[in-house]
């Protein structure tokens, strides 16, 4: 069994946990072009090393970050997504008047 | 046979050059016209189809470990053509219908046998998605049919027709199912290029690409540079660290699939049965162990570890399919590292550096193409980068113009 140290439940089974993609910059959708927004959607660093992952415990429903080897298999470090973002995350979204 | 083999076992110098399957290890040259990076079944068949059909032998392919040691070895060997799009349907056809021909083509046993390929529907979606396939692959060229619980009860004795409380309402039959030996198909086409003058280089790995103003002018390899005219990437799993040594990114997300079989048994199940619900299929190989494989793993890895997780889920699977297997034991378990697509099709072609072609993206379905796909990437080298209309849709731009070609709903086992 694979361990996932959880940073609200303590060490779980990792079967418990659901892989959510890298965290990466979303570019601005009303702005970019369509080129940026597939590399956003579709393109991947896909590195073989240490990566920084979003990761849900889906029985809390708890999103947080975890550092991972992707060659070892290991589970460097997690911690709360606070750690990363400090501030309030504008998505900057088509209000209900621009869209269609 | 008896008495060739005879004289070899009094002959101290065997196995002989001239009777070798394969050429001795050569030095690199400094130059070859074409490179291609892996030395799976997709490299290999490549170099075979530019030798025979298009008479360009002054061509290395570079394999970092051993022949076909890769995914060619680690897949479950199955071949079929019945997927969903026009697209796929036209072009994995396309690769059973060479499949068939193979073994006389490299006079070279690969082991073939059309046995049939049952995917059972549990649900009134998937029976209407069923009749949808069926309809496509018979449009395109291929033999596939909807049939009855009856009719599967005839076909598959053994199988429980209501696993997992999951009943069986209907199957999708497909007469071009078929399987076999891996390895050789490796084997085949690598004897058959090296024969026509290829090199095939093992144990060299590429270690970087070497790219002037936009274009591939050598490789970087563990035992020299070389340069060259082009570059073929046919790496699988792979794909993705390759394409950063040219310089760009792919669409693709590594992820480990396993797979595992059981002891010997007799001969009891012919086709290769697959369910929609059970994300599990199962099919007995010619020397009879039970072969199982499932959907990849959940979290994206470089590493062909196996886990008891997954062996867990899918044996529980397999169990409720064939019941009396559980008192089989297991033998081998294993994984490969697969380049998977969020379109779950593959990508050939072109990609941003100019006379750099690339084969990737091949996911789980990758050794069911090994001869169309060598026999397409081969005249697009030979054209000089024009593609064959075959595999136009399967270009990796399709993802910049949001053109994906949907296979997802056509995999064996949901991945």
């Amino acid at each position: 069994m694979k361990i996932m140290p959880c940073p609200l439940n303590g060490p779980r089974n990792i079967s418990e946990f659901v892989y959510g993609g890298d965290v990466r910059q979303m570019p601005k959708p009303l702005e970019c072009t369509d080129k940026e927004w597939a590399e956003y959607v579709f393109y991947s660093d896909n590195r073989g090393g240490v990566v920084t992952e979003w990761w849900l415990h889906a029985p809390s429903g708890y999103w947080f970050i975890a550092e991972r080897h992707t060659i070892t298999d290991d589970i460097i470090r997690t911690y709360d997504a606070s750690e990363m973002f400090n501030q309030r995350v504008e998505f900057d979204l088509p209000t209900a008047e621009q869209g269609e | 046979m008896p008495f060739s083999l005879l004289k070899y076992g009094l002959k101290d110098d065997y196995p002989f050059e001239k009777d070798a399957d394969f050429p001795l290890p050569s030095d690199l040259k400094s130059h070859y016209d074409v490179v291609i990076i892996g030395g799976g079944g997709h490299g290999v068949a490549t170099a075979y189809y530019l030798a025979k059909y298009h008479g360009i032998t002054n061509v290395a392919v570079l394999e970092k470990g051993y022949l076909g040691g890769g995914n060619t070895a680690r897949n479950t060997a199955v071949i079929r053509s019945n997927y969903m799009t026009p697209e796929g349907v036209k072009f994995y056809s396309a690769s059973v219908k060479l499949f068939e021909e193979l073994s006389h083509e490299f006079d070279f046993n690969i082991m073939y046998t059309q046995r049939g390929q049952l995917t059972l529907a549990h649900t009134d979606a998937t029976v209407r998605a069923f009749r949808q396939r069926a309809e496509v692959n018979k449009h395109f060229g291929g033999r596939t049919e909807l049939i009855t619980p009856k009719e599967i009860r005839e076909l598959v004795p053994t199988l429980n027709m209501n696993p997992a409380h999951l009943p069986v309402l209907a199957g999708l039959w497909h007469l071009d199912g078929a399987t076999a030996r891996h390895d050789a198909v490796a084997w085949g086409y690598a004897k058959g290029a090296t024969q026509r003058g290829v090199e095939l280089h093992q144990l060299t790995e590429v270690t970087g690409v070497d790219i002037d103003n936009g274009r591939v002018t050598g490789v970087k390899t563990n035992r020299g540079s070389i340069s060259c005219g082009c570059v073929v990437q046919a790496v699988a799993g792979h794909s993705s660290l390759m394409a950063e040594k040219a310089g760009f990114k792919m669409p693709i997300t590594t992820y480990p699939l396993q797979a595992m079989v059981t002891q010997p048994v007799k001969p009891f199940l012919n086709p290769l049965v697959s369910s929609s619900a059970l994300h599990c299929y199962v099919q007995q190989t010619s020397r009879g162990e039970m072969v199982f494989g499932g959907g990849s793993d959940p979290y994206p890895l470089y590493n062909t570890r196996s886990t008891m997780e997954l062996k867990e889920s899918l044996l529980a699977h397999a169990i409720e399919m064939f019941p009396f297997m559980a008192n089989l034991r297991l033998l081998r378990q294993w994984a490969g590292i697969t380049d998977m697509t969020s379109d779950y099709s593959p990508i050939m072609g072109l990609s941003p550096v100019q006379n750099y072609y690339v084969d990737a993206g091949w996911g789980t379905w990758g050794f069911k193409a090994t001869p169309i796909c060598g026999k397409m990437m081969a005249e697009v080298v030979a054209s000089g980068g024009k593609i064959p209309d075959l595999i136009a849709p399967f270009a990796m731009s399709r993802f910049d113009t949001f053109k994906q070609v949907n296979e997802m709903g056509a995999t064996a086992a949901s991945h």
